[in-house]
C-alpha cells in the first residue's frame, strides 16, 4: 500500500514507529497506568488490562492530576512507555509529560485518528515535523 | 509562536539538554493556548515538592536536570518540616526521599524556603503588572488578584522550565482581555475573619474557573483576601478575582459590570460552619495556617493561646522565614503545647493521614483534607479552633456570628 500521510500539530519532537493501540477514553497517567509495567490498571477503562508499552498510543486527551507528567517520565525510564502518542487535542499534563520523557506527540490531525486507524496498524509519528504516516494497515485490503 | 534567534538556538539544543526541554515545554504550552511569543518573568514559584504528591517519578525527573535558574525561584511546601520531621512522626524512608527532592531543586539554584505564601519572603516581592510563573494555586490567586501581578496556573514542570529560562509563554492571565470579570457576586451579609474562607469555598463551587468580581460591604484585610482566594482555587479553579473598591485592578480599571450575577447569602456560609455539627466524630487534630500564617495571624494565634494548654494535637503552619522573624510569637504558641510546623502543611504532609477528623479555619484545607488525607474536615474560625484545641466548650456551630 501507499503510505497515507496526515498532517497534525507538533507537541513533542522526535520520530518513532510502532503498532497502534486506540483508546476512546481519556487517560490519567497517575493512577490509571502501572509505572513499572505500562499496564492500564484503571477498572472500566477502555484499555483495562492492556499494556501501552512500545505502542503508538492514541487517546483523546489526558485527565487527572498534574503528577501524571512525572509518571510518563517514570514509564520511559522503566522502558514501559509508549513509543509515540497521537491525541485529538493534547492538554498540558500529557504535553509536558511527553516532552520531558522524549515521547513524540502529534495532535489535531487533519482527519480523526479514530476514523482511519485500527489496533495493530503500523504508524510512523514524526513529532518534529508534525505528521503521522500509516505504513501498514491491519485488515484493510482496499487501501493501496 | 515567534522565537528570537537566541531562543531558536536553545530550541535546537545549543544551550544543552535541560534548556532544550525547558523551552520545548514552554513552546508546546504556548502553541496549545495560542501564545505569540515568550515574555520575561520576574520570579518563579515551583509546585511538585512533596514526596507525597510527586513520588519517585517526580524525584527522578528533577534529579536529572542540570543548570541554574535565571530568575529568583522558590518552592511550594514539602511533605514535612525539613528540620524537625521526627516530631510529626514522618517515617525515615519518607524523610530521606523528601530531602533528596529538595536537594535536587537546591542544586538548580532554587531557594528552599518551602512556602505557599512566597509573597511574604524577603527579596521575592511581586508588583502590579509583573509577569510571574507561579504554580501554587493560592499564591497564584494572591499574585493575580491582591497584587495585580500576572501569572497562569503553572504546573510543576512548566514553572521550573520558566525559572530555568527566565521566561514564560504569553497567554492566558498575562493578557488584559483574559483578566476581565465574567461574573458578578454580591455578598449580602457582612463578613469577618473565617467568613472569607467559607465564602471562597461556596463561590469556587459555583464559578469554576471563571473570573469573578465581588461586591462586599466590608473592607477585607490582606489575610482575608488570601483566605478567600485560596478557598476558591481549591473548591473551584479560580486563578483571578476582583473585589470592587478593594483589589488593584478593580480600583484602577473601569470594568464593565458582567451580565451574570450571583447572590450569596449568610445561610450558604452557615452551611460550611455546620460541618462541625454534621461531623460524625470529634476533631482529633486542629490545624491553622492554610495558606501559611502571616505575621498578623501568628500574633493572633499567640494571643489566643497565651497562658493556655492544648489538650488536642494542634499544628500551626507558617514559613520558616516568618518563624525565624517572630520568635516571641513562636515561643508563646509552643508554650501551650501547640506545634509550629514549617515547610509543609496539613494537606501535603502524610502526617495528617493518621487522624480521622481535622478541624480547620481554612476553606482550602476544608476542601482538600477529605480527598488528600482521608480524614473528615470541619470548619470553624480561629477562635473556635483554639477553643477546641484547649478543651473548649463542646459541640457548637463553630461560627463567628
Amino acid at each position: 500500500m501507499v503510505p497515507i500521510k496526515l498532517k497534525g500539530r507538533t507537541i513533542s519532537r522526535g520520530c518513532a514507529e510502532g503498532e497502534v493501540l486506540l483508546s476512546r477514553d481519556p487517560i490519567s497517567f497517575l493512577g490509571s497506568v502501572d509505572p513499572e509495567t505500562g499496564i492500564v490498571v484503571e477498572e472500566k477503562h477502555a484499555l483495562a488490562g492492556k499494556s501501552i508499552k512500545g505502542k503508538v498510543l492514541v487517546f483523546p486527551h489526558g485527565k487527572g492530576s498534574t503528577v501524571g507528567s512525572y509518571v510518563m517520565y517514570q514509564l520511559k525510564k522503566n522502558e514501559a512507555a509508549p513509543v509515540a502518542i497521537i491525541n485529538l487535542e493534547t492538554e498540558p499534563i500529557v504535553a509536558v509529560g511527553a516532552i520531558i520523557s522524549e515521547i513524540p506527540l502529534v495532535d489535531m490531525l487533519e482527519k480523526s485518528p479514530y476514523e482511519f486507524l485500527k489496533d495493530g496498524d503500523i504508524v510512523l509519528v514524526n513529532g518534529s515535523e508534525g505528521y503521522i504516516e500509516l505504513l501498514k494497515s491491519e485488515g484493510c485490503k482496499t487501501e493501496g | 509562536m515567534y522565537l528570537t534567534k537566541e531562543e531558536e538556538q536553545i530550541q535546537s539544543g545549543e544551550a544543552g539538554e535541560t534548556l532544550r526541554k525547558a523551552i520545548e515545554i514552554l513552546v508546546a504550552l504556548g502553541d496549545i493556548y495560542g501564545a505569540d511569543r515568550l515574555i520575561p518573568i520576574k520570579s518563579a514559584q515551583i509546585a511538585g515538592v512533596s514526596y507525597k504528591t510527586i513520588g519517585d517519578a517526580g524525584l527522578e525527573w528533577i534529579s536529572d536536570l542540570e543548570g541554574q535558574v535565571k530568575v529568583p525561584a522558590t518552592l511550594n511546601p514539602a511533605g514535612m518540616d525539613m528540620e524537625d520531621w521526627e516530631r510529626l512522626r514522618i517515617s525515615p524512608e519518607f524523610a530521606e526521599k523528601q530531602k533528596r527532592i529538595v536537594q535536587a531543586y537546591k542544586k538548580l539554584g532554587i531557594r528552599c524556603g518551602c512556602t505557599c505564601t512566597p509573597y511574604t519572603l524577603e527579596g521575592f516581592s511581586a508588583g502590579y503588572g509583573d509577569h510571574l510563573a507561579w504554580s501554587e494555586s493560592s499564591a497564584i490567586s494572591y499574585a493575580n488578584s491582591v497584587i495585580g501581578a500576572r501569572t497562569n496556573r503553572e504546573g510543576g514542570p512548566s514553572a521550573l522550565s520558566a525559572a530555568l529560562l527566565g521566561k514564560t509563554a504569553n497567554y492566558g492571565f498575562h493578557l488584559d482581555e483574559n483578566r476581565v470579570p465574567e461574573v458578578s457576586i454580591s455578598v449580602e451579609c457582612s463578613l469577618r475573619e473565617s467568613d472569607y474562607g467559607a465564602l471562597g469555598y461556596v463561590a469556587g463551587k459555583i464559578i469554576g474557573n471563571r473570573v469573578p468580581i465581588f461586591r462586599i460591604k466590608d473592607t477585607p484585610e490582606k489575610d482575608d483576601l488570601k483566605a478567600l482566594g485560596a478557598a476558591m482555587a481549591a473548591s473551584g479553579s479560580v486563578a483571578l478575582y476582583h473585589v470592587k473598591g478593594v483589589t488593584p485592578e478593580a480600583c484602577r480599571l473601569d470594568f464593565r459590570e458582567p451580565e451574570e450575577k450571583i447572590i450569596i447569602e449568610r445561610s450558604q456560609l452557615d452551611e460550611v460552619y455546620e460541618s462541625r455539627k454534621r461531623a460524625g466524630k470529634e476533631p482529633d487534630l486542629i490545624t491553622i495556617g492554610c495558606p501559611h500564617c502571616s505575621a498578623a495571624e501568628l500574633k493572633k494565634v499567640a494571643e489566643l493561646l497565651g497562658g493556655k494548654t492544648v489538650s488536642k494535637e494542634t499544628w500551626i503552619f507558617t514559613s520558616r522565614e516568618l518563624k525565624n522573624r517572630y520568635p516571641e510569637y513562636i515561643r508563646s504558641i509552643e508554650e501551650s503545647g501547640a506545634k509550629i510546623v514549617c515547610d509543609t502543611c496539613m494537606v501535603v504532609s502524610p502526617a495528617t493521614n493518621s487522624y480521622s477528623c481535622v478541624m480547620v479555619n481554612s476553606g482550602k484545607a476544608f476542601a482538600y483534607v477529605p480527598g488528600m488525607c482521608g480524614a473528615e474536615s470541619v470548619y470553624g474560625d480561629m477562635e473556635v479552633c483554639i477553643e477546641e484545641a484547649t478543651g473548649g466548650k463542646g459541640k457548637k456551630a463553630g461560627g463567628s456570628h
